[in-house]
């Protein structure tokens, strides 16, 4: 199936004005980050010199990858169900979009605000290290190695992170509901980071080779798999499509496509 | 009434044949048979819960039917051709569905690219000059009231030229300029060959605009021309009022041409049931003048799209009742 990359597009733009001007969403995007951050960084701004020893020999910085695993989750899981309890999915069903467009424009359009709040989480946090702490702290806690991990896994994280909430997003009938469930999901990622962080899990180049690999096919997956399970006929009516095709009856529609 | 022309195209715009949908045990509608040809205005009548919207999300292709066939736009009603027919048909549902953070202009530009519209800017300006909309394009969705979200919705619904237009109840929550406006767009847009299916509970607006209506009662209780409905439900009658009651009506009317029976109807009223009007109507003026009865008015007794659809319903519930 190609992809039609003006209904992408057209999905990814309206989502975006409609996150930036949704204050309760815009809040709890920016909290996450904050609660990450400010906490470490008290932490290492308290340290003197004699900790750079120990800190050389963990990834400390990994722990922000906590950011890209759990901010995107209120975003994604908005985003069905939050069109569900406006009434706007429908008429976005009546348009020839297919559900693999729709679900790629709405994951974008919580991926990329997500891949930039980290980014910019990352950068104030390196400048504040860089700035503020101990010299001595500061080179052992900065080395290009974490950084690049941080580079490359923000984005796989917050992937996987919002395939998990969207699909969320799609079987719950109430936002909140969604939210906390998401959040919940989000969960085992952020623990696998911090674990990481806190070298109870081993980081090396192999095992970020084979976690990284491990993600892009879980994202690539998640995507699949999430547009498998969107059933056009249970979100707007309530009932569910797929299991009485089962039983012998015509396939929806949209659902074949 | 809109100009329908069917007969004239080649393949009718909509075409159903036993179609249904079941949620379960729970029938939505079933046996569902009918064709609509292109340009013309067909009206789907029925009370809450008789299938009408399940009908439209069917023939949409938003919900798979449980049993039968149907061809929309001229395409068949396959798994495969959902794109297809969505691309060429546009629906307007009940509820108004718009972002309400976004602008008019905004909603609207995110359903242009939706159908691939090629000047989108150009169209949305006609879209929204044919709803009386212009000078409401930047504001927000939310700030507008009911009467001017429901507007947009059918701006929208405008926006991909579609071929077949499916509108659930388009005039609900507008004033009667409104919904005047929209319903010299609806004539509009059937000269300009559109085929629209109407979902109303308003009769008077289903009688002045369709050319056909289909009364659905989770079946297809009736269906036909408005008038063809009238004089196919209820006997051809004359009103008769009079300035004072007559003596004896019975000897009046029972032996004239083409008169089957007679009622009173109200004071100094009556309604005589006729077998042939063009006969009856010249008889029964001459019988009351050699009557010697002062008579005000003769007139055929219209019978109106409400009266056959409330005839058609009640049956159902005393069908129901028994």
């Amino acid at each position: 199936m190609s992809i039609n990359t003006r209904w992408v597009g057209a999905i990814y733009r309206k989502e975006l004005r409609d996150f930036r001007r949704n204050r309760s969403l815009a809040v709890g995007m920016a909290i996450i980050p904050v609660i990450f951050c400010v906490q470490p960084l008290v932490t290492v701004l308290a340290l003197n010199s004699q900790a750079s020893g120990p800190l050389f020999h963990e990834h400390a910085l990994l722990y922000l990858l906590g950011i890209p695993a759990l901010a995107p989750c209120f975003v994604a899981s908005y985003s069905v169900v939050g069109e569900r309890q406006q009434g706007t999915l429908e008429p976005v069903l009546t348009t020839p979009i297919r559900r693999e467009e729709l679900l790629l424009g709405k994951a974008l359009a919580a991926l990329i605000p997500s891949i930039a709040v980290a980014y910019v989480v990352y950068s104030l946090f390196l400048a504040c290290v860089e700035l503020l702490a101990h010299p001595g702290v500061a080179s052992a806690l900065i080395r290009p190695p974490d950084l690049l991990a941080q580079l490359f896994f923000t984005p796989l994280l917050a992937t996987w992170s919002i395939w998990i909430s969207v699909l969320i997003s799609t079987r719950c009938s109430d936002v909140r509901v969604a939210q906390q469930f998401s959040a919940l999901a989000s969960l085992p990622s952020v623990a696998v980071t911090t674990l990481v962080s806190l070298n109870v899990i081993k980081a090396s180049l192999a095992t970020a080779l084979v976690a990284a690999a491990v993600l892009v096919v879980l994202d690539g997956l998640g995507w699949r798999a999430v547009s498998a399970t969107f059933d056009r006929e249970r979100l707007i009516t309530g009932n569910p499509g797929r299991r009485g095709r089962r039983n012998g009856v015509t396939r929806p529609v949209a659902e074949a496509e | 009434m809109g100009g329908g022309n069917q007969g004239t195209a080649p393949a009718p715009a909509l075409s159903v044949e036993h179609l249904g949908k079941r949620f379960g045990d729970r029938v939505a509608f079933e046996d569902l048979s009918f064709e609509i040809g292109y340009g013309e205005i067909f009206g789907f009548l029925g009370p809450n819960g008789a299938g009408k919207t399940t009908t439209v999300r069917t023939l949409g292709t938003l919900l798979a039917p449980s049993s039968g066939t149907a061809t929309v736009a001229g395409i068949p009603l396959a798994p495969e051709n959902g794109v297809e027919i969505r691309k060429r048909i546009s629906i307007m549902p009940e509820v108004p569905g718009l972002y309400l953070r976004l602008s008019v202009t905004e909603n609207l530009q995110c359903f242009a690219d939706l159908y691939e519209i090629a000047d989108p800017a150009e169209r949305i300006d006609r879209a929204l000059l044919s709803v009386n909309l212009t000078d409401r394009a930047s504001d927000w969705c939310g700030s507008l009231s009911k009467g001017l979200r429901q507007r947009v919705a059918l701006a929208r619904a405008l926006l991909s030229d579609p071929d077949v237009l499916f509108l659930d109840e388009p005039t609900s929550g507008l004033d009667p300029v409104a919904t005047r406006d929209v319903h010299e767009l609806i004539l509009a847009l059937c000269r300009k060959g559109v085929t629209i299916f109407l979902t109303t509970h308003r009769l008077e607006e289903a009688e002045r605009l369709c050319d056909r209506v289909a009364i659905l009662n989770t079946t297809l209780r009736t269906i036909g021309r408005p008038d063809e409905l009238r004089e196919r439900l209820f006997a051809r009658a004359l009103s008769v009022k009079t300035v004072a009651p007559l003596p004896d009506p019975d000897r009046v009317f029972a032996r004239l041409p083409a008169v089957t029976g007679w009622r009173s109807d109200g004071q100094n009223g009556y309604l005589v049931s006729v077998a042939d009007l063009s006969v009856a109507a010249p008889a029964v003026t001459r019988g009351l003048v050699a009557a010697g009865a002062d008579v005000l008015a003769i007139a055929e007794s219209r019978h109106t799209l409400e009266d056959v659809y409330l005839e058609m319903v009640n049956e159902d519930v005393e069908a129901n009742r028994r």
